[in-house]
């Protein structure tokens, strides 16, 4: 019988294929704009601006975070999982982790929008 | 049944680090994890330096000129570092996952791939930046 505890695992395949998905994102997205970036003469802002100003852009630049974001929440979870025992630290942490991502959420809404 | 209760619980624990000789696989692994905690702690900076990249062309001066600092610069590359190194020790992972990979000797090869693409990729950019 597993043990289950709130601050766990899910113990099941959910978390462990969200990291992997969410990474393909990021993997996609970070190497498409890499590849933007070499192939620019000059980055000043003008050209910065420009790449960001499609809602294109906008929304697949809030794809990556948002997987950036649930894929730091499972790390984190993992890492706090293996090197904090007691359980209020843990929950403290978890809680503490979850409101500051959520408030990137809000955040790169504001950047990304011009908010 | 009570003597491996017994022995489980006076079981030693090995815990001396510095007497631990990882595999190079080892190595590759708790560096993804070092740097995915680097790069969790500096989210709200990368998030800072987004946000004032696109709000205005004095903004985005602003930054340039805080980031030509030397010691922000030698910051900006420990991530860079860390970034580089999460980015292709999880590209190993996800190929491992999908069994690209194969044994021992795949695992080693990949392993210093990842070490030594990541590292190379840091000091050209580093260079670069500097």
């Amino acid at each position: 019988m597993v043990n289950r505890i709130v601050t766990g695992a899910h113990y099941g395949l959910r978390d462990w294929l969200a990291q992997r998905v969410t990474a393909a994102v990021m993997a996609v997205y970070v190497s498409a704009v890499a590849g933007w970036a070499l192939l620019q003469p000059a980055l000043g802002y003008d050209v910065w601006t420009e790449l960001f100003s499609g809602n294109m852009m906008r929304s697949f630049s809030l794809l990556f975070l948002l997987s950036l974001f649930y894929h730091a929440w499972i790390g984190v979870r993992d890492i706090v999982m293996d090197y904090v025992k007691p359980a209020s630290v843990r929950l403290l942490i978890h809680v503490s982790v979850i409101l500051a991502l959520i408030l990137y959420v809000i955040w790169a809404v504001q950047i990304l929008w011009g908010l | 049944m009570v003597v491996e209760k017994d022995m489980n619980k006076t079981r030693p624990k090995h815990l001396a680090l510095h007497k631990i000789k990882l595999p190079l696989a080892g190595y590759v692994s708790i560096l993804h994890r070092v740097s995915g905690a680097i790069l969790f702690l500096a989210l709200p900076l990368l998030l800072a330096m987004l946000d004032q990249s696109l709000r205005s062309i004095e903004t985005f001066t602003n930054l340039a000129e805080y980031l030509d600092h030397a010691l922000v610069k030698l910051a900006l590359i420990g991530m860079l570092w860390a970034f580089l190194h999460h980015f292709f020790a999880g590209l190993r992972y996800l190929a491992i996952d999908l069994h690209l990979l194969h044994g021992l000797s795949g695992a080693r090869a990949s392993s210093r791939w990842v070490l030594a693409v990541s590292l190379a990729l840091t000091v050209v950019m580093g260079v670069k930046l500097w």
